[in-house]
């Protein structure tokens, strides 16, 4: 009986592990349970990305309710259309003018966290380097030819591709300095990040709490139904 | 040993007279009594039932799931190739729990496959598929099939990216039948791509036809069950020794015996699917696809095409076969080789236990292939190299699709020559 149980775990395990996305992008740990992380992260995404890319399946208002906003603040500090706090967050650009400016229309980001995954944005928010043969002089290591320009450029600067030689790796190095310093841009990034996953999952929040209490109650359900296995069996040899 | 005091089983608490009035009402109309004897609480079974024996009464709790969540999320879900993707989200944000049902659904789903299969493999220990139950076996059978459909049907709806690429690859292997295959899988769509037609039909299908289908079976997998008894880790039939009030001495009631061990197990195993639920819902990517959370985009192919892991090992034996329609023939042979298990093993004795060498090396040999097969089958096939081995994907998939028909192939020789140990004469 003990080896089922633990031959059906290693199974489960072991499926697990194996397809494990992404195990060559590396990311620091993202605090996506923060309220302080994810509201920073909210402010980036609402000045930065929320004028050309939508993120249409979020709703203001309970965006505002998680994260501890109150909808006074809200309006005043992310919203900036004239979107109502009940409605999703939509852009005014419209698709077939993004289409000719950009070359494709800026992707909705509701879902970005969880299709691409949280190593992944972390590592293309961080990609941006100089490319002048692009059409916004900028090119990203994560996203090869991606259409978007680098619109953190004022708070990372600009880095340039070194590339690799007999001496040492592909590096980059900075050739002009944003607002923020590396470490501080770090924390921007893993910021904004963090905000994208619980726009993916708003549920993620309080999912893993709950979890925890369904997990004692099924716990202590399991010791009454031991108890009433072992009086119902006891007169029965095996 | 000590026999078991048939008067301590059957005890009942008593009814009032009102109850007991109406019991027999209804008894004397329906068979009400009658049946809850014959099924439940004078239904013996075999008393040394172990782990391997929670898959059934656990499958049966999925179903009961996937039919709960599964109507409530149909009461917000749109069938529509303009709205489907959205509503999903709409469940996932603005329906109260909405989310938890979602994830009950998604992960039942999964579960379910995971509960089928050592339910599947228990048969295989134990040669439950022997006679006299070859007719559990092939009904049994019958609802891993439509489980199969119901499954693949269901994951075309959330419409997403994967969900229209997966469906759109499934169906084009019915283009692998001569002649009339391009017809069959453009009568299977209704379209020449997979579309809002299709969607719908699935839906349809996926809500009522197969459940439909899935219940009846269900009822007939526990009929034969009940008429030829159940198997049991010794592979001895226990009705040979009967006690003098007729009932098997070597068997308890199912119920309360088997009904309140089955709760421990029902618990666990909702602990272990609650630790999904709440902590990790996509299962790193494997009960929900990354490339599933952006909408379906006939433009835009996946670098990847994959089905979900329940379905891998066939899906690698498919892709091992270098001609389309032989790869599908294989495929589909991999599945119903097990419709011909009970006469294909000619061992002298049921169970593992007793069996020799040589079948237990044949069933771990399998069991290693399927689970080979369906890592293999997560992977894409453009590497030179499989867990750091040096074999392609292709290859390695290639021989363990070897092993795995040569475990049905030549099971008639193998089992005839295993050299088997003597079968006690009542249960250990």
């Amino acid at each position: 009986m003990r080896a089922g149980w633990m031959l059906m775990m290693g199974c489960l395990l072991g499926s697990g592990l194996a397809t494990a996305q992404e195990a060559h992008l590396s990311a620091p740990r993202i605090d996506t349970h923060n309220k302080t992380v994810l509201q920073r992260g909210a402010r980036l995404f609402h000045n930065y990305c929320l004028s050309c890319h939508s993120a249409h399946f979020a709703r203001y208002q309970r965006m505002g309710e998680d994260l501890g906003i109150p909808t006074e603040q809200l309006k005043a500090n992310l919203m900036f259309t004239t979107n109502k706090p009940g409605d999703t967050m939509q852009v005014a650009l419209r698709p077939q003018d993004a289409a000719a400016w950009f070359g494709k229309p800026p992707p909705d980001l509701t879902l970005t966290a969880r299709y691409r995954g949280k190593a992944w944005l972390y590592n293309y928010l961080k990609g941006f380097y100089q490319d002048d043969k692009r059409p916004f002089g900028v090119n990203n290591a994560v996203f090869p030819d991606v259409a978007m320009p680098h619109v953190l450029v004022n708070l990372e600067g600009l880095k340039r591709r070194v590339p690799a030689d007999g001496k040492g790796q592909e590096r980059y190095e900075q050739i002009s300095p944003g607002l923020l310093d590396a470490a501080a841009y770090d924390r921007a990034v893993r910021d904004l990040v963090a905000y994208m996953s619980y726009l993916a999952e708003p549920a993620g929040l309080k999912r893993p709490r709950l979890g925890v209490w369904v997990l004692i109650f099924l716990g202590a359900m399991l010791i009454l139904a031991i108890l009433l296995k072992k009086e119902v069996w006891k007169d029965v040899p095996h | 040993m000590s026999q078991i005091k048939s008067s301590r089983i059957v005890k009942k608490p008593p009814l009032s007279e009102a109850a007991a009035g109406l019991l027999a009402w209804v008894d004397s109309r329906f068979p009400l009594t009658k049946t809850w004897r014959e099924h439940v609480s004078e239904y013996y079974a075999p008393r040394n039932f172990n782990f391997w024996y929670y898959f059934g009464s656990l499958a049966l709790l999925v179903l009961v799931n996937q039919i709960v969540t599964g109507i409530f999320l149909t009461m917000n879900y749109k069938p529509s190739a303009t709205e489907a993707f959205a509503s999903i989200e709409y469940i996932m944000r603005d329906v109260s729990w909405g989310w938890l049902i979602r994830y009950m659904h998604s992960t039942g789903a999964s579960a379910f496959f995971v509960v089928i299969y050592l339910h599947m493999f228990r048969g295989l220990l134990y040669g439950s598929y022997r006679k006299p139950r070859e007719l559990v076996w092939l009904v049994g059978m019958g609802i891993y099939l439509c489980l199969m459909a119901e499954a693949f049907m269901g994951y075309l709806l959330p419409w997403g990216n994967m969900s229209f690429w997966g469906a759109q690859v499934i169906i084009s292997l019915f283009g692998a039948v001569p002649v009339v295959g391009e017809g069959l899988a453009q009568w299977i769509r209704g379209d020449y791509v997979v579309s809002d037609v299709t969607l719908n039909r699935f839906f349809a299908l996926h809500v009522i036809g197969l459940p439909l289908a899935l219940l009846g079976l269900v009822v007939l997998h526990l009929l034969a069950l009940h008429e030829v008894g159940s198997n049991n880790p010794d592979g001895i039939d226990i009705k040979k020794k009967l006690g003098a009030d007729g009932h098997p001495i070597e068997g308890v009631p199912f119920h309360p015996y088997y009904t309140v061990k089955d709760i421990v197990g029902a618990v666990v195993f909702l602990m272990l699917v609650a630790a999904v639920i709440f902590f990790e819902p996509t299962f790193g990517g494997l009960f929900l696809e990354h490339a599933n959370f952006t909408p379906a985009d006939p433009l835009l192919t996946p670098p990847e095409i994959a089905p979900v892991w329940y379905f891998t090992p066939f899906y690698a034996i498919l892709r091992a076969v270098p001609n389309k329609l032989f790869g599908v023939i294989l495929m589909g042979l991999a599945v119903m080789s097990f419709f011909f298990l009970p006469w294909l093993d000619r061992g002298k004795v049921l169970s593992i236990r007793y069996r020799g060498w040589i079948y237990k090396s044949a069933l771990a040999v399998f069991v290693l292939s399927f689970l080979g097969l369906g890592y293999l089958g997560t992977q894409p096939v453009t590497t030179d190299s499989v867990l750091g081995l040096p074999i392609a994907p292709l290859m390695a998939a290639r021989i363990l699709a070897v092993l795995y028909f040569g475990f049905f192939l030549l099971m008639p020789i193998y089992t005839r020559l295993d050299p088997s140990k003597p079968v006690p004469e009542s249960l250990t």
